[in-house]
């Protein structure tokens, strides 16, 4: 008898929970720079599952998609840390609580 | 038979190794209270994530995680860290409010809803590319051909929204004049 191989269902089991795991540190986190890693953390756990659709249907498209991800959260990630940075020059804090410039 | 058992068994193991090595140390990622820990512990989960890329037959996706996530935006995150002075962050106490209990609780309700949707697994019509046909031509062959042929717009609005970031990252971190206002 021959052993099943992993099923899909396995690999987007994994992507629900990292996702979760991503959402929760964004709504309990107050420092700015860990919600910030916590956001790349969900948008990878998204990427897992693109992927694993792609090789389980077999198409490219998965790949690709998952290729412009990660140029979006590049280029999030110099503008988001950029700003985090004049932030704190301005602000002395990047707790995301004491920040309410543009609350109204 | 025995040979194929050995390498899919390899496999699982494998798998079940790097799926519990990443969700364990995301959950350190997120309940670390030094922001340089929560770091190289985010590290680690883009590692195991990479080594499932690998596992799911993609090395090309592996490849660019472990170059673009691990290596250039988690060196920015850990820089900036270094940058910024954090040291009072670390003497607050972790609050638990309400809001956050209720937040948490609706997450969860949502991991169970995720759960659900995914319990079938992949289910949907077959495109062309079987693993032995990309194996064939080349990962890297079949993703460049595609992005240049039916992506093309695509991947010059990532070229443009690239290039948006670099002059809005240089433009924010500008030190500004401040006798001026």
């Amino acid at each position: 008898m021959t052993l099943p191989a992993i099923p899909s269902g396995a690999y987007l089991i994994v992507g629900a929970i990292l996702f979760a795991i991503g959402a929760i540190g964004v709504l309990t986190r107050r420092n700015a720079i860990v919600v910030f890693m916590s956001v790349e953390l969900m948008l990878n756990s998204v990427n897992i599952s693109l992927i694993t659709f792609s090789r389980f249907l077999n198409s490219i498209d998965g790949v690709l998609f998952v290729f412009f991800v990660m140029a979006v959260a590049a280029a999030e990630a110099a503008v988001g840390l950029a700003i985090f940075v004049q932030l704190y020059r301005t602000q002395k804090t990047i707790h995301v609580d004491e920040v309410r410039l543009m609350k109204w | 038979m025995f040979a194929q058992n050995i390498s899919i068994a390899f496999e699982w193991l494998v798998f079940l190794g790097t799926a519990f090595v990443a969700i364990f140390a995301s959950i350190l990622m997120v309940t670390r209270k030094n922001p340089i820990h929560s770091a190289l512990f985010l590290i680690l989960t883009f590692l195991c994530t990479a080594v499932l890329f690998f596992l799911l037959q993609s090395p090309f996706i592996a490849i660019v995680q472990v170059l673009v996530y691990a290596g250039a935006i988690m060196m920015l995150i850990i820089f900036v860290i270094m940058l910024l002075d954090l040291e009072e962050e670390l003497l607050i106490p972790l609050k638990i409010s309400f809001s956050k209990t209720v937040g948490v609780f609706i997450v969860l309700l949502m991991m169970l809803g995720l759960f659900f949707a995914v319990w079938g697994g992949a289910r949907g019509p077959s495109a062309g590319y079987t693993p032995e046909k990309v194996s064939h031509l080349g990962s890297v062959r079949v993703v460049g051909k595609l992005l240049f042929t039916d992506y093309l717009l695509p991947f010059e609005i990532i070229s443009v929204l690239l290039i948006a970031a670099i002059v809005g990252a240089i433009v924010l971190a500008k030190q500004r004049p401040f006798e001026k206002e």
